[in-house]
This record gives C-alpha cells, sequence and structure tokens, in this order.
C-alpha cells in the first residue's frame, strides 16, 4: 500500500502535475516524474550542489527536499534559461570562458550563480568566489566558472560591484 | 527510480497548535522537519529513518524576526539566509550575523533554519556555540505549555539536546549587544562551506581596555558545543595583553575535548581551539572598540 500524492509545481513558467510518495525527493520527481533532466543529482546529500535549483526565488539544493514539500511552488531550472532558441547571456559566458568540460555541474553552477548575481548584495571577487563555492566541478578548475559569473555581475550591475575592495577588518593575529 | 530514504508518513501542519498535537500523538516515532538541510541528507543515508514527519515549513506563525525590546525573538522557522539579510540582526547581534555567514553555503542557508540547526545539535555547528555565547533563552513548546531553556541548558551530547520528544524549539532569544559590546565568530574548514575543524564564538564588552563581560563558546572541538569559562575568566581579570591572549589560548585548548578523524587529528583540533579563540577576541574586541 503506497501512499501515492499529486503534487503540482511550475517549472520555468509552466504547471506540471506528477505523482510522489512523500520519501521521493524532489530533483527525482523533476527528472523522473516531470522528465525535465536538465537538472543533475549527484551526491545526493547536500554537498556537491549539482541539483540546485531556484524555488521561489532562492536557489536551494533539490536532492534535500522532498517533492511534497514543493506543492504549489515555483521552480527554475537550466531548462527556462535560454529563450527563443538563444542562450541566456550567463549561459553563452560559460561558453566564452571554457566554464565547462564534461557539464555534470554545469546545472547546478548555472542556478547557483543566478541566483547570487540577481539575489545577493556583494558581487566582489571575494563574494563570487565564496558564493561559488556552493558547487562542485571536477574538471575546469573553477577559474572559467569564476570568470563567466564575475563578467555577468558585470553585465547585470556594472563595472564598480565587481571591482576588489578591502574588507577593512583583518581576522587573523 | 530514486527512492533514498524509508518510507513515511508526511504531515503538514499549518499552525504551531496543530504541528504540537500531531507531535504528541506520534511522538517518539515522529521527527519535526524543520529545512532539512541535515535531518534529509540522514533520512537519505538511512541514518534517521523516522516513520512520521512533522513538516513545520508551512507555519508563517514560526518565522519571524521581532524586535522585543531587550532582546530580539527569533521564530525558529527562521531561515538562515533570512538572518544573513536583516539589519535588525546585523546592528543587534553582530556574533549572529557573522555566525551565519559561516553556515555551509547560500543555497543551503536558503533552506536552514535557526531552530532546526539548534535542535539538531551538531557538535560541528556553528548556532549552538553562538548561542551559548550569546546566552541566549531557547523557547520549547508543547502540548503540555512553554518552557523556557537557558542555553547553557540545552545541549546534552553529541546531536543531543533537553528538549522532550513532543516538545519543539519555538523561539530563540538573544539579548541585544549592548554599546561598547563586540561580538565575532570564527572558524577554520577545509573547505569554505565545510562543517568546521574548530570554531569559536565571542562576545565581549569593554570598558576602555578593560574586559567588564565576555563569554566565549566552541564548537567542532568536543561532543558538543563548549563554553570556554576558564579562557574567560584569564581575560577577565588580564585584558587583552598579549600574554593574557596567549594564555587564554591555552586554556580553551586546555577545555577543548576533540576526537580526531579523517579531516584532522584531535591534536590538530585542540591547537585550533586556542588559535580560534585568539582570534575571535581579537575580532570582537576591534568592534566592541568600534561601538564607543
Amino acid at each position: 500500500m503506497t501512499d501515492t500524492r499529486k503534487i503540482t509545481v511550475t517549472v520555468n513558467g509552466e504547471r506540471l502535475t506528477g505523482a510522489a510518495e512523500p520519501r521521493m525527493l524532489l530533483v527525482d520527481f523533476l527528472r523522473d516524474e516531470l522528465r525535465r533532466t536538465g537538472t543533475h543529482v549527484g551526491c545526493e546529500h547536500g554537498v556537491c550542489g549539482a541539483c540546485t535549483v531556484i524555488i521561489d526565488g532562492d536557489a536551494a539544493r533539490s536532492c534535500l527536499m522532498f517533492a511534497v514539500q514543493a506543492d504549489g511552488a515555483e521552480i527554475s531550472t537550466i531548462e527556462g534559461l535560454a529563450a527563443n532558441g538563444e542562450m541566456h547571456p550567463l549561459q553563452k559566458l560559460f561558453s566564452e570562458h571554457h566554464a565547462l568540460q564534461c557539464g555534470f555541474c554545469t546545472p547546478g553552477m548555472l542556478m547557483t550563480a543566478m541566483d547570487l548575481v540577481h539575489n545577493s548584495k556583494d558581487h566582489s571577487p571575494e563574494a563570487i568566489r565564496t558564493g561559488m563555492s556552493a558547487a562542485l566541478c571536477r574538471c575546469t578548475g573553477y577559474v572559467g566558472i569564476i570568470e563567466a559569473v564575475t563578467e555577468y555581475a558585470r553585465q547585470v550591475h556594472g563595472d564598480a560591484a565587481v571591482a576588489d575592495r578591502d574588507s577593512g577588518e583583518n581576522s587573523h593575529g | 527510480m530514486g527512492m533514498k530514504p524509508v518510507r513515511f508518513d508526511h504531515l503538514l501542519p499549518s499552525t504551531l497548535e496543530e504541528a504540537l498535537s500531531m507531535l504528541a500523538e506520534h511522538a517518539p516515532d515522529a521527527r519535526p522537519l524543520a529545512g532539512g538541510q541535515s535531518l534529509v541528507p540522514m533520512m537519505n543515508f538511512r541514518l534517521a529513518r523516522p516513520t512520521v514527519l512533522v513538516d513545520l515549513n508551512k507555519i508563517p506563525e514560526l518565522a519571524y524576526i521581532r524586535d522585543a525590546g531587550d532582546h530580539l525573538a527569533i521564530g525558529a522557522m527562521t531561515r538562515e539566509r533570512a538572518i544573513e539579510n536583516s539589519d535588525l540582526v546585523r546592528a543587534a547581534s553582530p556574533l549572529l550575523h557573522d555566525a551565519t555567514l559561516n553556515i555551509a553555503h547560500l543555497p543551503i542557508r536558503s533552506r536552514g533554519t535557526i531552530g532546526g540547526s539548534i535542535s539538531n545539535a551538531d557538535p560541528a555547528a556553528e548556532y549552538p556555540a553562538t548561542v551559548l555565547a550569546l546566552d541566549a533563552t531557547l523557547v520549547a513548546r508543547s502540548v503540555r505549555g512553554a518552557r523556557e531553556i537557558p542555553a547553557a541548558a540545552f545541549f546534552d551530547g553529541v546531536m543531543t539536546t533537553t528538549l522532550e520528544p513532543d516538545e519543539i524549539l519555538a523561539e530563540i532569544r538573544v539579548p541585544k549587544a549592548p554599546p561598547g559590546s563586540g561580538g565575532a565568530f570564527v572558524e577554520i574548514a577545509r573547505r569554505h562551506g565545510d562543517f568546521a575543524l574548530a570554531g569559536v564564538a565571542a562576545q565581549i564588552n569593554l570598558d576602555g581596555e578593560a574586559v567588564t563581560d565576555i563569554r566565549l563558546a566552541a564548537c567542532g572541538v568536543g561532543p558538543g558545543p563548549i563554553r570556554l569559562t576558564a579562557a574567560e575568566d584569564i581575560l577577565r581579570a588580564g585584558g587583552l595583553t598579549d600574554a593574557a591572549l596567549a594564555e587564554a589560548g591555552r586554556a580553551a585548548a586546555e577545555a577543548a575535548d576533540p576526537e580526531g578523524d579523517v579531516h584532522a587529528t584531535a591534536a590538530y583540533r585542540r591547537k585550533l581551539a586556542g588559535v580560534m579563540t585568539r582570534r575571535a577576541v581579537k575580532k570582537a574586541a576591534g568592534r566592541a572598540r568600534k561601538t564607543v
């Protein structure tokens, strides 16, 4: 006797309904039930960031939420970035800066970066490095990723926003 | 098709009263589900196998940050991200703000809650040590009523608290930092966002260079958060001289009760407890001097 519930979510503006047991993780619901396989599932315990999606405005791990908890939620995934056959500016920058190789981490990297650039106040080099450390990449060495996200922050917020600045507080000693 | 946790029943109360009745009915098999950033991974690994989850995520009355005169009243389901973005918290409790920025990563803080982190009582987590150093009051609720628990009486060993199975942590009361005070949280982790090898929360009051009040607590170096009373006494008596700081660091290292693991040996963690103590005190003192 399986307790299966009807779950409705809005994914990239599209209302979708599927069935989920309470124990089904949101990432598995997106991939297996709704067939939106752009979101990847890596470590399944919140460390790697591959499954990061934007839920009701904030980036979160879809492997650390149950689908039943997302009933009624607005979710943005990598499938919603490109429009009219054109890559999103952030996707273009990832391509230009060689910010991906195998591409497994890229969906989580992009959604992490979207949240960081659009919702955070601080876009200094340190803040971007710290923010992007939320997602793991085993190929690139991160340099291209940081360059791409920094360039995107510059496009969105201007040169001053991404300038290096001294925090003025030395925590060491 | 991926199904990691064992089967459980998911209950979704919309009020605190409803949640407390559900918990009373299903205790001790039920667990409250807060942000899920620690419980869900443990369920994915089947290290935790609750048969009933009482999901607190749709209870608006548990998510708030209120100015309550001499303290801040913070609802247990307030997201860490909301605390990080709160001007009220930044002004009234720089230590709490600092500690929040050290918790994991932004996407984790989007979901993680202050009440969940404190109730989970992970020895390496930032908030348990922070509420000890803040001398916060933790308000537990159950169908039997409300109970105020001093932070010092809340933690009871590795991932264990003095909450009863039918109780939830409902509110955290954080005393406002008075003028002339400073707070800071510092930690060392192998990678940013990992659990700390050692971290220290410091809350300090200065009168000139004299230490009139100081509270220190460490995380990552024992079975729970550790109040560093010997180090506090040394600094209260000796002030912030290099000699007193060095002695306080040694006292903190002695008070630490770490276990070694793949990330760091016990001896290294013990040494870090002393180093983090000195850094946290210096940073907190620097802030205290600026507020005078």
